[in-house]
């Protein structure tokens, strides 16, 4: 059936060719690919890129409150919500608790995924069972992350919780500890529960990405004898680089708008006293637990957004240059061998 | 990012010359192996242990919880439990479960069918504007959702559809990582000489589309889907902007957030029995379609 089809199509390829009205036809049916982008472009517009320029209106005018008649354009100070949020101390509290987490949930996260794959990526003495670690390792991530920050608030809960329970009974512990009571301890389960659900997720990604390199790389250093672990520095890990920066860059993005775990965790503000209030906490705060403030939430989403994309292009940025200043020096020393052949070429005459 | 993509998921097989039967090299692997094993053995054990927890005190009544806060057997209060969740408070299982079921395939079937679409205008057709089109969708691709939330909030409350499931899912035919992954998967796979006979005989680019290039394209179709309804599900910053007034549309993951409330204090058996019936869907589907996930996830990482 397959190659009856394909041999009508050599068919059709040679009568395209040959007659003209067909060809006209074709030119007409590659207008569909306009039509076809429509329902998408229609939908961006609308859903995606409004709301996008509204937002940046927004944060430029004195919008508040749910039903207000009239928004108007700031006209003396333009750039007074920017101002009014960069001063105010929870926008600043937040930002920091962002990265912080972040950074505590990123590096481990990035170092333990690093050495499982190394591990389930050996040629020699091969661990066994990897499907079934990969199956467990990612499961969390697919656990709505507003249950299970729940689920780990209940289990550290206070006084009676499992985990409490557990380090009375075991003596680490003389009484139960208020855990998510502890400004630090409540940062810290935040970052933990990030990690436990994204490390399995970076690792698939991270082996997936040395099963593309080129295994013949690995061959030859098999046969110059060396070590796995020698191995894996020089060679796969120079070749994971784009794997990891771009893991780093979509990371980072989840990062900094990060909301389901601190929103659920503990009282749904950031608590306590504000140890976990991210970003998009405050921003949503700005709005529904207060007087709609949309001018303070649109700033501080703008604000964001502007971070998001100055690390973005930090980081492509050190990506490329990088590169290209390697191609530069293997451009020289590939001249610099022209150069060498072409000299031994004259001295050599007509050798 | 075109690096992720092109994995051809081929394990280099390689064939070690060097002799390994020298105790002390022997000696070494063993070491190693019993490391690793111990380590990852404790990683599943870790990712286990919570939602053990949460099952087995699921059966458990609040005084058994209050003496053990862990127990490995599973008791017999589960009916009672459910009982509990079901009757009092707010927290409602099955209504969370359809609202949430509505949502996510609604917004999973226009996602898929519509990217499909968009990828398929991006492979087939020579059109002026496709490079900088795919450039376009290339940028747009990690532009997080939570930042223009505010403008999408104060719009959808102006043309009065908050309180809709309609904002949740119509966005979701622009779904540009969807239409990144269909694009990279179809631009091998499509057999171009295919459509051009379908079209000697007469069937237009429409239907094309549905006899041809949808059943084609079955396997990525099924990949994406698992994901775009699995992270439509676990959604809750926007649901929990647009339907956080009312109560009889809160989806799944914003029914959690009642688990909070005072009522629930000192049922803790209750509080688990909730919880585990907010991410039992989950499981399940984890559980039959974890090999496509794993492979799916290897293949694009394209999420959320």
């Amino acid at each position: 059936m397959k190659s009856l089809e394909t041999e009508n199509a050599n068919d059709v390829a040679v009568e395209v060719t040959t007659e003209a009205p067909i060809r006209h036809r074709r030119l007409n049916h590659n207008a569909f690919g306009y039509i076809f982008s429509i329902p998408f472009v229609i939908v961006y517009l609308i859903f995606h890129l409004y709301p996008t320029v509204y937002t940046v209106f927004l944060s430029f005018t004195n919008a508040r409150g749910l039903d207000q008649e009239k928004i108007s354009l700031l006209t003396t100070n333009i750039f007074d919500n920017y101002k009014r949020i960069l001063d105010n101390s929870s926008f600043r509290e937040g930002f920091v608790n962002t990265f912080a987490i972040w950074i505590m949930n990123f590096i481990p996260q990035m170092l333990l995924a690093l050495l499982l794959t190394a591990w389930f990526t050996r040629h020699r003495n091969k661990i066994r069972g990897q499907g079934f670690f990969k199956v467990v390792f990612y499961m969390p991530n697919i656990i709505t992350a507003a249950s299970v920050a729940l689920l780990f608030s209940a289990l550290l809960g206070y006084p009676i919780g499992p985990v409490n329970d557990l380090l009375v009974k075991s003596g680490v512990l003389s009484k139960s500890y208020y855990f998510m009571n502890d400004k630090t301890i409540a940062r810290i389960v935040v970052a933990f529960i990030q990690f436990w659900m994204w490390y399995g997720y970076t690792m698939i990604i991270l082996i997936s990405g040395v099963l593309g390199i080129n295994p013949e790389i690995f061959e030859s250093a098999d046969v110059d004898g060396a070590s796995e672990f020698k191995t894996f520095i020089h060679i796969t890990l120079p070749n994971l680089k784009p794997i990891m920066l771009y893991t780093l860059v979509t990371s980072l993005i989840g990062g900094i708008t990060m909301y389901d775990i601190p929103k659920s965790i503990t009282d749904g503000n950031g608590g306590p006293r504000n140890a976990t209030l991210t970003n998009t906490i405050f921003i949503y705060n700005q709005i529904f637990s207060g007087d709609y403030n949309y001018k303070n939430a649109s700033a501080a989403s703008m604000l964001i957004f502007l971070v998001i994309l100055v690390l973005s292009a930090f980081v492509f940025i050190m990506l490329t240059d990088k590169d290209e200043a390697q191609e530069k020096k293997e451009n020289k020393k590939r001249m610099k061998e022209f150069r060498r052949a072409q000299k031994l070429a004259k001295q050599g005459g007509g050798f | 990012m075109t690096l992720i993509m092109d994995n051809n998921g081929v394990q280099p097989e390689l064939t070690s010359i060097q002799e390994e039967n020298r105790p002390k090299k022997k000696k070494k692997a063993i070491v190693f192996k019993i490391v690793a094993y111990a380590v990852c053995i404790f990683l599943a054990l870790l990712s286990i242990f919570p939602f053990w927890v949460m099952f087995i005190n699921a059966t458990r009544s609040s005084p058994e919880i209050k003496a053990h806060g862990v127990s490995l057997i599973p008791s017999t209060h589960l009916a009672q439990n459910i009982d509990y969740i079901t009757k009092q408070g707010e927290f409602k299982a099955m209504r969370g479960f359809f609202n949430s079921l509505i949502i996510s395939i609604g917004s999973t079937l226009c996602g898929i069918y519509f990217s499909t679409m968009t990828a398929f205008a991006l492979v087939a057709y020579e059109w002026k504007l496709k490079n900088a089109f795919f450039t376009f969708i290339m940028a747009i691709l990690m532009i997080p959702a939570q930042l223009t939330g505010i403008g999408f909030y104060k719009f959808m409350y102006k043309i009065h559809m908050t309180g809709s499931f309609i904002p949740l899912i119509i966005p979701s035919v622009a779904a540009a990582g969807t239409v990144f992954f269909m694009r990279q998967y179809m631009k091998p796979s499509l057999p171009m000489e295919i459509l051009q006979s379908a079209r000697i005989d007469g069937a237009g680019e429409i239907r094309i589309f549905h006899t041809i290039v949808l059943p084609l394209m079955k396997p990525a179709m099924a990949t994406q889907a698992i994901f775009a309804f699995v992270n439509s599900w676990n959604q809750l910053f926007m649901p929990q902007m647009l339907l956080l007034r009312d109560k009889t549309k809160y989806t799944m993951p914003m029914m959690v957030s009642l688990l909070r409330g005072d009522i629930y204090k000192t049922e803790f058996g209750a509080i688990y029995v909730g919880l585990a019936m907010t991410v039992l869907p989950l499981f399940i589907v984890y559980f039959l379609l974890s090999k496509y996930i794993i492979a799916g996830i290897a293949l694009g990482g394209v999420k959320g």
